[in-house]
This record gives structure tokens, sequence and C-alpha cells, in this order.
């Protein structure tokens, strides 16, 4: 098995880290970085549990190999919350009830939170259309698109 | 198809330190290595065993890969390493090329097309590539690197079937060039899918049309299909009817007609045939209707 050594900044911490190459992101942060909080769903990026920032925009980590991830910058959502304070949108969706099984709820938060810095007062629309990629089996979506819009400030 | 083992079978990650490096590697190892860029089509079928691989090459940053331009009198050149949204929201694209911003943006999430490329849903070659009837109906050339130097291949004739291309062992897409819009272009992308949005298409309609003098009718259109053939297709007896008849919702609709008849889709998963084709007539008419309108203001 070829290994790649990589050096990246995972939610501001610099970690080099060995993988496999054929291994992805997704794998990489849940295996060998002990983050869980970002789940594997499908594995062909279309759930969206597996959203991590990467350089500023969301992907599918499930769709990035480790390798190619050298001098990355990687957000995920164990980092959205600063010196044990929730970040507005993760108090905005507890508040709304728009968090069930949670399984799909970091890759929402990731994805919503991306949504936000580029577009901080979206429509209903742009909400919904900015969470396309992020299935939920639970809520219906309607209190996820509640809490974006309360954290929008709306 | 479900598979237990949530990643990639084993293989290795190649990052080449120039273009002809990677050629060159391509070359020698003609069906066990693929360029790749964001991985989106690839890595899916790696993980379902559709595909085998020894060698994934990463172009990302190669010679032109990034390059993002437009020039008045070239055109738009969109590199391999480009993403969707990088394209969607460009300001020449936006401006020049509305009907590529509108193919971009109807491919899959936002998340996806972060690692999505249009040259990498053209090299797929699958029958529904989203981007690719826009490209078509723009006249994009590819701008190809192989080890015996560079040439360029038009959109029209690189596909042979579905997943295959005229590509040689050792080549590699760096680049699309789109030349610049005809003047007072309108064009569409009408894509009919499971969901309004997000998902593959069952049919593909894009249409662009623009005044032209030297046509009966005073205008020209260009009609491409996805999901229809097996390779893009462009629906050239619908376009020769608007070409010759005066336009008017009756040679809108026969048009339409000869889209519907023009193509040879196949039942799958997503649609039947039979579905396919009424689909295809009606939505070229719809599109060819909004574009019409647009034209007539």
């Amino acid at each position: 098995m070829s290994y790649s050594r990589i050096t990246l900044t995972v939610n501001e911490v610099v970690e080099t880290v060995d993988v496999p190459q054929h291994m992805t992101l997704l794998q990489m942060l849940r295996e060998k970085l002990s983050l869980t909080g970002t789940k594997n769903g499908c594995t062909a990026g279309e759930c969206g549990a597996c959203t991590v920032m990467m350089n500023d925009e969301p992907v599918n980590s499930c769709m990035v190999l480790a390798a190619e991830c050298d001098g990355a910058n990687i957000l995920t959502v164990e980092g959205l919350a600063k010196q044990g304070k929730l970040s507005k949108l993760q108090d905005t969706i507890i508040k709304t009830g728009g968090v069930q099984c949670g399984f799909c709820t970091p890759g929402m938060l990731i994805s919503a939170t991306a949504l936000l810095k580029r577009n901080p007062h979206p429509t209903e629309n742009e909400i919904r259309e900015a969470l396309v990629g992020n299935l939920c089996r639970c809520t219906g979506y309607y209190r996820i698109v509640e809490a974006v819009k309360e954290a929008a400030g709306e | 198809m479900i598979n237990p083992h949530p990643g990639l079978p084993e293989l290795e990650y190649v990052k080449p330190a120039s273009l002809s490096e990677a050629c060159k590697f391509l070359a020698e190892h003609d069906g066990a290595a693929k360029p790749f860029s964001g991985g989106t089509d690839c890595f899916v079928r790696l993980r379902d065993g559709v595909m085998k691989l020894d060698y994934l090459v990463d172009i990302k940053g190669l010679d032109g890969t990034n390059e993002l331009t437009f020039d008045a009198k070239k055109g738009l050149t969109i590199g391999a390493a480009v993403t969707m949204n990088q394209v969607a929201r460009n300001k020449d694209v936006i401006k020049h090329y509305p009907n590529l911003v509108q193919a971009a943006n109807s491919v899959a999430s936002y998340q996806l097309r972060n690692r999505a490329t249009v040259i990498g849903n053209i090299c797929n070659a699958s029958p529904a590539g989203d981007t690719i009837g826009t490209c078509l109906v723009l006249d994009g050339v590819l701008n190809v690197t192989g080890t015996e130097g560079k040439r360029t291949i038009p959109l029209s004739s690189f596909f042979l079937a579905p997943g295959r291309t005229v590509l040689k062992a050792g080549e590699v897409v760096t680049s699309i060039t789109l030349p610049p819009p005809p003047a007072g272009m309108v064009g569409v992308y009408k894509k009919l899918g499971r969901n309004i949005i997000s998902d593959l298409s069952i049919v593909g309609v894009a249409v662009m049309g623009y005044p032209y003098s030297k046509s009966p009718s005073g205008y020209a259109f260009r009609i491409a299909l996805a999901s229809v053939a097996p390779v893009p297709m462009e629906a050239l007896k619908a376009e020769a009817i608007l070409s010759e008849k005066k336009i008017t919702a009756e040679s809108i609709a026969e048009a339409a007609e000869a889209a519907m008849n023009a193509v040879t889709p196949i039942d799958d998963v997503r649609g039947s045939a039979r579905y396919r084709k009424q689909m295809v007539r009606n939505l070229t008419r719809e599109a060819l209707t909004e574009v019409w309108a647009t034209l007539n203001k």
C-alpha cells in the first residue's frame, strides 16, 4: 500500500498524518484524527453528511482524497464552537428543533455556515437551494430552514 | 449498488510536477491510470467496482488547467481544474454565457460543484452530462495535450459511446474554448430530473438562438439533447426547420417533434424510453418558446 505524508490544518490545529493514498478525507478525519462528528452516509457525494469546509468552501469529504489535502485548511463540525461557545447557527438549530437523529446535522451546519458566509441574508429559496445536497430523513427540513433564517437575523 | 466498504479500493495517488510528466505517466500506464480533478464521477465508479484503476493522476494546477479567462475575440477558456462553482460565479461567464451558468448550476449540489468540473463532465462522456449540451451549441473546442504535443478537438467530434471518447493514450484535456457567443444570443438549459434540482437528468435540453440574416427565417437555433442517445447530440433536423420556416408556435412545435424523432433513448432506472422521447418534445418546445419570446421582444 502506498502512503502519503501530508500536513494540513484541521480546526485551526496543524496535523501531520501518514495516509494510504486511496483514503478519503472523510476516512482520515474519522479514522486517523478521531473527528467522528463528520458522518459517513452515502460515500457518493449525494447525502452531504460528510460535508466539511476545505479552504473556505464546503465539499463532500468522501469525494476528496486525503493525499490531495497537503497544505489544506479544513473545518469540521467540531471546529464551529469557539472556547466552548456554540456558533449562532448551532444555537438556533437547537432552539428551532432542527435536530432529530442528528446524523445529517454536522453536514447541515457546515453547508449552512458556508451559505451565511457567502450570502449573509439568504431568502428561503436560497437556503433550500444551498442545502439541497444535505439530506435529512427526520425533520422534513422545515425547522432546519427556520434555524438558518434565525441565524441570519431574520 | 450497496457496497459495505465506505472508501475507495487500493490505488496510488500520483501528483505530477508538469503536464508532460502527467502525459508520459498516463501513456505508460494506459488502462491503469486516469487523470482526475474533482473525482466526483470516477470516485463513485471506483468505489462501486465499475471502474478499476491502479493510479489516479491529479492534474489540478498543471499548465493551463486553472485558466478561466474571457477574451472578446477568442472567447471563454475554462481549464480542466476549474470547478462548476468557479464557472457559475465568474462575472464574464454570467455576462456572456448565462446558459452555461444555468447548466452548471443544475448539477448536483453546491458542495459537489466545488469539486466537479466542466472538463470532467465532458471527459466522463456520460450522455447525461449537464454542461455538455451548452458547450456543444456554443461550438466548444477542446485543448488537448499528449506525449506527442498539443491538438484541438471540436467537442462535436469528441464522443464515441457512453464513457468513450477519441482521446488517445497519454492525452489530457487541459481546457475548453468556447468562441464568443453570437450577437444577440439567448440560451437556456432545461433539465428534467426526478427532483426539481440536484438530480441526474432524465432529459436535458440546451437551446440557443440568435438573429442570423443568412437564414430564411432570420434566426439560427441550436439544440443539444442530453440523456437520450449514446452520446450527447444535436437535433440537426429541428435546427434546419427553424432556419427555413418563419418562427411561429407551429414551426416551434414541428421542430420539437423533429427533435423527439431524432433521439434514441433507453429504458433505465430514471425513466422509460417512451417517456424520454415525449419529454424531449415537450422540453424542446418549452425551451424554444422561451428563447423565442426573449429574441422577439
